[in-house]
């Protein structure tokens, strides 16, 4: 079969009508407005006048004019250049591209949650605190943490806010250490996380079965370590089996152990990081608990914590009422808060979709998330053994590793096979990642997958794997169908160009 | 599938997890719910917190009530713009991307700067990461804020900085509301200065003032902004001297959503790209030579750099930067020009009637855009509690921030409230009998 044949038998699109867009400056004309703004009902004021003098804007901002229309078909436009877990399979390893359902959306965009304010009377909020704090009590018991402060933006702010709390309890205890300890199979936000707090980042080896050895923790462990960081399952999508021994090796010298929840869709009602001896961890809503991407966010964050570190959870603190109905306050007298990290709450448009979310699943839906994600993405792995290279053959959990080493003699990469893919109509997974995996594709089908839509995916990389035997030239300059061919990055870099600029007239 | 597998049974597949180590009991959460019951719990849920639809809105301070034109929501709600992720694939990616590039030539063009990047959490983060920028840029490690800065803001740099070693020093408010005596506070080992505009009591500070003292000892000025409505109507920062401006774009058409999620930009000179955080989009060329877009220079990033990484933020804000491209996009630069001068006259009216108001006055004299303090006869708290029995969220009593300035509100007025509205209010705060 020939690469556009084997195309048309398994791919994912067809062929479409594909807009052109310019960039909306380049669509504006003099004039033009797409808002209607309502009359003044009170006196017309010159600004020259009331403000200082100097201070009044000069130049008009460079700014596009266009009508309504205008801007509903430029966008439009625009959305339809963006692959989209609604439009298909985007197994994005590490980033957990299920679902999102429409409720959440909904959800966010009831009055009393999105056109509420921050700083509003608590009493004139509680139904958004009872929310919040339900989540709270909600993930402390899927995570099997003590309590859980819901303001972290993101999960890397959620790491940072943990990493803060780690170094105030040492400095509470009269300690300063200096190091944190990272696997080499991390995510880059753990080691930049660390450094922000003033850390040096030691890498600890994982083992040739790809996870971390009791032996290895044991060699980087001292006391002048803070904290273990620690991914679980790790990024090769395996179970971090000695976990609790590695946890005990690092309380031993007086460290806590940080627990990345990036993959916590593994373990939904099968284990609890806090049952592992994880001290501090953090969640992402937008990964585990199905808040959309948004094409790269917004996320949210939310870290949870043993009791030990409690005092110095981010300000402020939610807290129920003990005596009466049940009624909400904000703690902000914590003298050994770590402090804010985010303006306000936290995202709360994250955090209404995650609740929608976990009332909907109840506890049997969250465990069958968890069983149906480890499922596809064995079986996933199971239709690819044998044709793909799979660097560390065990059993996987919610994601699985393959590379691009079958593929050495005719020179094809994983970066081609990516792209290709993009012609089949799927999104790539992620690559190059871990980084201990040479050529790596992170595969991450997620729970949302049917079993005829994973076999039709896993159809499509074997058929871009015979390509790279039979057309390996058709696989090295792929993508063909798309709006745009391969992009050079490099010329991105060299000579960058960060903004529209208009040219001479 | 499991026979495709070679597992004998779905229990079998979590076999890696030695046993005692497994949760081995069903989670005690509540039951599941149906779509229909999850919506009636959450709309009582919302029913019992005020908002723009319940109350009139006088309330800002670092959160502001604009209106949401109906285009944004729409657009924003494409699954093709809501469910994609980080652009990591350009070729399939173009629709964010290109929505990124308009966006950072938006905000370059607003504050007045060369560089501009994908957006960072909110304002505070985003002013933080302005704070650890300078520190990187100038090698020194003393930063001169503003007491006039928002609260919640400084709290937010300071946790940020909290690992670090650097000194952090405050220059004081003077009486007519704007930042004063910089001159004596800065100096060669000064990193930066940072400003806020206008400041968190609504005063519209001397930028370029504050720029000649920081300049004068080799130190950035970063200004941070609350309100970005008011880049419409006051000079770029960036045309006035500032080094950096960071600050919060919720005002762009991102909904309040009790603070979150906002929209943190930073916006810097182009010598500097290199030290920015967050990520960038470039423009780009594809092989056939066609114009596209790619997130670029990385190597500042932590997925490539790790612990060297100008900041450990792996995404930005990519739907409400998306809301705020679109709005920016409908109003164009004359109607936000007009917008802002609807706030301005909304709040002009409301000081005058302060002035006229026994028992109530203005007690910082310095020109403000949409928001100002005002004295109260009693307390701000007592205040308030007339304002709502009149409906009206009123504002944020300053007693807990702000006791220097006595018995006091923070007070806001947008497009959104009327002028009996604010007639209503200013009664109300006066504590006249409804």
């Amino acid at each position: 079969m020939s690469g556009a044949d084997r195309r048309s038998a398994v791919g994912n699109v067809g062929r479409g009508l594909s807009y052109e867009e310019p960039l909306s400056f380049e669509r504006s004309r003099p004039g033009r407005v797409g808002y209607s703004l309502p009359g003044l009902d009170v006196p017309a004021v010159d600004p020259a006048a009331l403000l200082p003098a100097g201070s009044l804007r000069g130049r008009p901002p460079l700014l596009p004019e266009l009508s309504e229309l205008d801007v509903v078909r430029h966008f439009t436009r625009l959305s339809t250049w963006n692959a989209a877990v609604d439009l298909g399979l985007y197994p994005l390893g590490s980033c957990t591209m299920k679902y999102n359902p429409k409720l959440n959306e909904r959800a966010a965009r009831l009055p009393g949650f999105a056109l509420a304010h921050p700083l509003q009377p608590t009493a004139l909020m509680q139904g958004f605190l009872a929310l919040a704090f339900e989540l709270e009590q909600a993930l402390c018991e899927i995570s099997g943490m003590d309590r859980v402060s819901l303001q972290p933006a993101a999960g890397a702010q959620g790491e940072l806010a943990g990493i803060m709390m780690v170094r105030a309890w040492q400095t509470a205890r009269g300690e300063r250490r200096h190091k944190v300890l990272i696997p080499d199979t991390a995510h880059g936000t753990n080691p930049a996380s660390a450094a922000l707090n003033g850390y040096e980042v030691v890498s600890v080896p994982s083992g040739r079965d790809g996870i971390l050895h009791p032996e290895a923790v044991a060699a980087a462990m001292s006391e002048d370590v803070a904290a273990l960081m620690i991914t679980n399952p790790n990024t090769l999508g395996l179970f971090e089996t000695h976990i609790a021994e590695i946890a005990e090796i690092v309380h031993a010298q007086g460290g806590l152990v940080y627990g990345d929840g990036a993959n916590l869709n593994a373990l939904l009602g099968i284990a609890r990081p806090g049952d592992l001896g994880i001290d501090v961890m953090h969640f992402n809503l937008h990964k585990t608990f199905s808040t959309p991407h948004g094409g790269g966010g917004p996320g949210a964050g939310p870290v949870g914590i043993k009791n030990l570190l409690a005092p110095h959870l981010p300000s402020p603190v939610i807290r129920r009422s003990d005596a009466g109905p049940p009624r909400f306050e904000l703690d902000y007298d914590r003298p050994l808060s770590i402090g804010r990290l985010h303006g306000n709450f936290g995202n709360v448009g994250m955090i209404v979709r995650a609740w929608a979310y976990i009332r909907s699943l109840g506890p049997e839906g969250l465990r069958r998330c968890t069983d149906m994600a480890v499922l596809n993405a064995n079986y996933l792995l199971a239709r690819l053994r044998g044709t793909f290279h799979v660097p560390i053959d065990a059993p996987v959990m919610h994601e699985c590793i393959v590379s691009d080493k079958s593929f050495a003699e005719s020179g094809v990469t994983t970066l081609d096979v990516a792209k290709r893919l993009i012609d089949y109509g799927y999104h790539p997974p992620t690559t190059y990642f871990p980084l201990v995996v040479p050529g790596a594709l992170m595969i991450e089908p997620t729970e949302s997958e049917s079993l005829e839509g994973l076999d039709r995916f896993a159809d499509a990389l074997l058929a871009i794997a015979d390509e790279a035997r039979e057309e390996p030239e058709l696989v090295k300059t792929a993508p063909h169908h798309t709006r745009l061919n391969r992009l050079d990055e490099t010329r991105a870099a060299r000579k960058p160009v960060l903004r529209w600029q208009p040219g001479p007239a | 599938m499991l026979d495709a597998i070679g597992a004998p049974s779905l229990d079998a597949l979590f076999e890696t997890i030695p046993e005692k180590l497994r949760l081995g009991r069903p989670l005690l959460l509540p039951p599941a719910l149906s779509e229909q019951e999850v919506l009636q719990a959450l709309s009582r849920l919302s029913a019992r917190n005020a908002n723009l639809d319940s109350h009139a809105w006088f309330l800002g301070a670092g959160t502001y009530p604009h209106f949401l034109p109906s285009a944004v929501d729409a657009l924003i709600s494409r699954a093709e713009f809501m469910t994609a992720y980080t652009p990591y694939q350009p070729e399939i990616s173009q629709g964010t991307l290109q929505a990124i590039f308009e966006w950072q030539t938006m905000i370059c063009a607003l504050t007045g700067l060369e560089v501009a990047n994908a957006s960072l959490y909110d304002g505070a983060s985003a002013t933080a990461e302005a704070v650890l920028m300078a520190l990187r840029v100038t090698q020194r490690r003393k930063v001169v804020a503003s007491a006039a800065l928002h609260p919640n803001y400084r709290d937010v740099v300071k946790s940020y900085l909290g690992g670090l070693d650097v000194e952090w020093l405050q220059a004081p408010r003077g009486a007519d509301g704007r930042t004063a005596e910089l001159a004596g506070l800065v100096d060669r080992d000064t990193a930066c200065v940072l400003l806020q505009q206008p400041n968190f009591l609504g005063c519209i500070e001397d930028v370029a003032a504050a720029a000649r003292e920081a300049h004068a000892v080799a130190a950035a000025l970063v200004v941070s902004v609350n309100e970005a409505l008011s880049l419409a109507l006051l000079e770029a920062p960036g045309s006035q001297g500032a080094d950096i401006v960071c600050g919060e774009a919720q005002s762009f058409g991102v909904p309040m959503s009790l603070g979150g999620p906002h929209l943190g930009f930073l916006a810097a000179r182009e010598k500097q790209v290199r030290q920015l955080p967050g990520r960038l989009v470039g423009e780009t060329r594809d092989s056939r030579g066609k114009r596209g877009f790619v997130l670029t220079l990385a190597t500042r990033e932590q997925h490539i750099r790790r612990e060297k990484a100008t900041s450990n933020i792996c995404t930005n804000q990519g739907l409400c930067l998306l809301m705020a491209t679109i709005y920016l996009s409908l109003l164009g630069p004359q109607g936000l020009r007009r917008l802002a001068e609807i706030n301005l006259a909304k709040a002009e009216y409301l000081k005058r009637r302060v002035r006229e108001s026994a028992g109530l006055g203005l007690p910082l004299s310095a020109a403000g855009f949409n928001e100002c303090v005002v004295s109260v006869p009693d307390s701000g708290e007592r205040a308030l509690a007339r304002a709502l029995e009149g409906g009206a969220v009123g504002g944020l009593d300053l007693a807990a921030s702000h006791p220097e300035l006595g018995p006091a509100v923070l007070v806001c007025a947008t497009e959104l409230v009327s002028r009996s509205q604010i007639d209503a209010l200013v009664g109300a705060l006066a504590g006249a009998a409804r």
